[in-house]
């Protein structure tokens, strides 16, 4: 138990998907100019993540590793996932219509989430178990969801201050990253 | 190899299969007039609606909680198609537009200078924005950016300029801007407007209690855009020609450029782009919202009366005027002599308000003719009662009933009406007002050898216009001025012989700032005249509430100076469906007043019939100056000289009715118009290179 506390506390903060691995930049910038989305977006990388970590350790210890194709990972992981979210979206449309209309517009955006694919990844590299693959999911996608929400509330505020113009928008976006990130190495050596 | 090939098809076929099957297992219903729709909407996303982009809005049409007509991006025959689709009539929806309000741009003063802050949303977020105008507009254009039908652009002046052609009434602009500046309205909207506290305004746009855009109206006339500028008046005035000539025109009092120098001659210039269109030969179209199926009945055809009508036709309802004179007019017919306002020019004014499909019954008297109860009963959802004050005053004096004495409005009503009028050779006539001053130049015209005015004040106490006072002057009228009269001397036969008054002397000020006169003791004179007129002022006939057999009528509160009681911010009365406005509600009062208050009640019976709360204007000024707008200094004046009224001679107007007062020519109109700063609440363009905000 204490071990998943301890993996759980290492992958929200010392390995930060977003700030320490720099994996799925393209929706940390896209849509972080609104706390709204930011937290929608947050939201609906959690739910998928967990499936997709699920799913995807499930292929690869019964599939792959059973028939010795390990080098058709990649490949399988991605036919996986993007089978995956649009399962997931047509369930919920069907079942949960309350959580669809949250996440609706989210979902097929996490189809190529380079930060769902990598997390896929490290759990077969770091040869979790089952129980530790589903904690490092969750932890890395609430990692994620943090640092996203963090870094939306950051820049609601930058619109006000003085930005000089070749460096305004998506430039000082990607410089307040920067120094978000350097916050976040205070954590190392923590665990 | 083998096994890698079959593994990635077995994956792939799992995934397609458990994906195919997935799809009719968790398959949703979805209307297919929805797609239908949607492809027939204009497909923006631009949420003008209100709903979260087209798909969202194509099933709220489907599901019939909007109608066909809800995309206000839509082409005409997109909105066609889709009332196919849902098998409904298109019903015809208001466009809306957006309209920028404040025009100052660059020229407002700054408060501070920060670089770097390319949005107006964050420069609103440090104290308001970096100009000294705090309602102003910001100038970093978060309007132009929100519009995606490129229909705004930066002017050079520095505030953004909408294109009417591209815009589509979406309303992104609206939700940019933090400042309110940039409004997205409908026709009906925008004449629905009233001066509000932080509203961008001009001193003289404050004062006007029609609330007409004067700094617009002129501007636009200054860029000869004479049809714009008479379309900007009809906004909040429908009468211009006759407001042209007898508004006393209180904005001018509050002209930034009278600190200075002289005031612009504002009511001119209303008056040469009204003679403008008359004289044009055509009228200028004046557009109205759809039909709303609502039915309005105005008691009154003044100008009160005349204004609301006006003005709730071209929002969209059906409107019946009723009034107990031969001719629509009321007091600016039959109180306003020839020679100020002639008939013919009143008769093409109020032929173009009934041309927009008013019907008007003349010579049927409220409470006599028809009553409460036939008006509710022939189906009108609300009343409007405009119905004057006509009733002089008596003077309160021994002899006043002996053959040669007329009361002032009566009289004037009677002349104007064509009847036979006994005249004498000399005529007393008691009051300071403007219907005192009617009263002796129409005498005068009609050949009298001498007229006098009696007041009980002076000349400076005087409540008529200055120039009537002047131009009676002018044509040899006799003032006595500081005389109370105190009877009316008769001779055997009961004929008017002499008009016995108290000299006064100024004392004491009373409650209204003037000194009050105090008579002194055994200073009876006696003037020699075998007329008298009393033009005291009047009150309004509150006779029909009791000539009306309707019960309901006895709920109708009168005040105690026979005016009908209202919310002064409603003008609803003690009925919730009669609304009442014009010298009947505020006692005698300008033309101009009457036409606001005709306004002011439209937008309340248009509230009343759409069944929401009847609520005054939030903030309304009615009439109230802004303080801060209210200079003590201009900088940046150079005088120039006021364009003078032409008019014809003296010597020419005795003899006839003639129009007196002629209008300015095309040049000095235009030189005059030059001489606006085009104000606004802080900024105006001053004459000189004055620094003041650049």
């Amino acid at each position: 138990m204490g071990d998943l506390f301890v993996l759980s506390i290492s992958c929200i903060f010392i390995n930060n998907i977003l700030l320490a691995q720099f994996l799925g930049n393209c929706p940390f910038l896209g849509t972080s100019k609104k706390m709204e989305t930011a937290v929608g977006m947050g939201m609906a990388v959690i739910f998928v993540l967990v499936m997709a970590g699920m799913i995807t350790w499930i292929v690869d210890v019964y599939l792959l590793k059973a028939l010795d194709v390990e080098f058709l990972r990649t490949v399988s992981f991605i036919l996986v996932i993007a089978a995956l979210v649009q399962f997931v979206e047509m369930f919920l449309k069907k079942s949960i219509p309350g959580l669809y209309a949250g996440l609706g517009i989210f979902l097929p955006l996490i189809t190529t989430n380079c930060a769902v694919m990598g997390v896929c990844l490290i759990n077969i590299k770091e040869e979790y178990s089952f129980i530790e693959a589903l904690v490092s999911s969750f932890s890395y996608a609430a990692g994620f969801g943090l640092a996203l929400i963090l870094f939306a509330g950051v820049r609601e505020r930058v619109i006000l201050a003085r930005v000089p113009k070749p460096l305004q928008d998506t430039s000082i976006g990607l410089m307040t990253a920067g120094l978000i990130a350097l916050t976040f190495t205070v954590f190392r050596g923590m665990v | 190899m083998i096994p890698a090939i079959l593994l990635m098809l077995g994956i792939g076929a799992t995934c397609g299969i458990v994906l195919s099957l997935s799809s009719k297992i968790f398959y949703v219903y979805e209307d297919p007039r929805i797609a239908q729709v949607e492809n027939n909407l204009a497909g923006a996303n631009c949420g003008g609606c209100g709903y979260a982009g087209c798909s969202a809005a194509a099933e709220a049409i489907v599901a019939g909680k909007e109608p066909p007509s809800l995309c206000i991006v839509n082409s005409k025959d997109g909105t066609e198609a889709v009332s196919i689709i849902m098998g409904v009539d298109a019903g015809a929806a208001e466009a809306p537009l957006s309209y920028n309000l404040c025009e100052g741009g660059n020229r407002a003063a700054d408060k501070y200078h920060y670089m770097g802050v390319s949005s107006c949303k964050a420069m609103d977020a440090i104290y308001g924005g970096h100009r000294v105008c705090t309602v102003g507009c910001i100038g970093l254009g978060d309007c132009i950016k929100a519009c995606q039908f490129d229909a705004l652009h930066m002017g050079a002046d520095g505030h953004p300029v909408v294109d009417d052609a591209k815009c589509v009434g979406c309303g992104a602009c609206e939700k940019a801007c933090p400042k309110n500046i940039i409004q997205v309205r409908t026709l009906s909207e925008k004449l629905m407007e009233f001066n509000q506290a932080y509203d961008a305004l001009a001193p003289c746009a404050q004062t006007c209690p029609a609330e007409i855009n004067i700094p617009k109206y002129i501007s636009e006339i200054k860029a000869g855009k004479y049809d714009q500028a008479v379309q900007t008046i009809r906004m909040r005035n429908p009468l211009l020609l006759a407001c042209g000539r007898v508004c006393p025109h209180p904005c001018e009092d509050m002209c930034r450029r009278g600190i200075e120098d002289e005031p612009v001659s504002i009511n001119q210039l209303k008056r040469f782009v009204a003679d403008y269109e008359m004289n044009s030969g055509s009228r200028i179209p004046i557009t109205c919202a759809p039909d709303t199926g609502k039915k309005v009945a105005v008691i009154g055809g003044g100008p009160a009366g005349l204004s609301c009508a006006y003005f709730l036709r071209r929002i969209g309802h059906q409107v019946d005027i009723f009034d107990a004179m031969p001719k629509l007019g009321g007091i600016i017919r039959y109180g306003i002599p020839e020679y100020r306002l002639p008939k013919k020019v009143l008769d093409w004014e109020i032929q173009g308000i009934l041309d927009l499909g008013i019907n008007a019954f003349t010579q049927v008297k409220f409470g006599q003719d028809f009553g409460l109860s036939s008006l509710v009963a022939s189906g009108y959802h609300a009343v409007f009662m405009g119905i004057g004050a006509w009733e002089d005053y008596a003077l309160g004096i021994e002899g006043e009933d002996l053959d040669g004495c007329y009361k002032g409005i009566d009289w004037l009503s009677k002349f104007a009406s064509g009847q036979e009028m006994k005249l004498g050779k000399t005529a007393a006539i008691v009051g300071g007002g403007n219907s005192a001053i009617d009263c002796v130049r129409t005498l005068m015209r009609l050949g009298l050898e001498k007229v006098y005015i009696v007041y009980r004040r002076t000349r400076n106490e005087m409540p008529a216009n200055q120039v009537e006072i002047h131009a009676a002057e002018e044509e040899g009228i006799d003032f006595v001025f500081l005389a109370a009269p105190t009877r009316v001397i008769g001779d055997d036969d009961g004929k008017v012989k002499g008009l016995e008054y108290l000299q006064m002397e100024l004392g004491e000020p009373d409650a209204s700032g003037r000194r009050r006169p105090v008579p002194i003791e055994g200073s009876e004179t006696v003037l020699d005249v075998d007329m008298v007129i009393s033009a005291i002022s009047q009150a309004p006939d509150p006779s029909f509430k009791d000539n009306d057999s309707a019960p309901r009528m006895k709920d109708l509160e009168i005040t105690r100076w026979n005016t009908i009681d209202n919310d002064p911010e409603t003008l609803q009365s003690s009925i919730p469906y009669i609304f009442t406005g014009g010298d009947s509600a505020t006692g005698p009062s300008l033309v101009v007043t009457a036409i606001g208050g005709g306004r002011r009640a439209a937008r309340s019976i248009d509230l009343f019939l759409k069944g929401e709360p009847v609520e005054p204007v939030e903030d309304s000024l009615q009439g109230k100056n802004i303080p801060e707008s209210i200079f003590k200094k201009v900088d940046g004046i150079t005088p120039i000289k006021r364009a003078k009224m032409p008019e014809i001679p003296v010597s020419q107007r005795l003899d006839s009715m003639i129009e007196v007062d002629l209008v300015l020519p095309e040049d000095q109109a235009l030189a005059e118009a030059d001489r606006c700063l085009n104000c606004c609440r802080l900024c105006y363009n001053p004459d000189t290179e004055f620094p003041i905000a650049k």
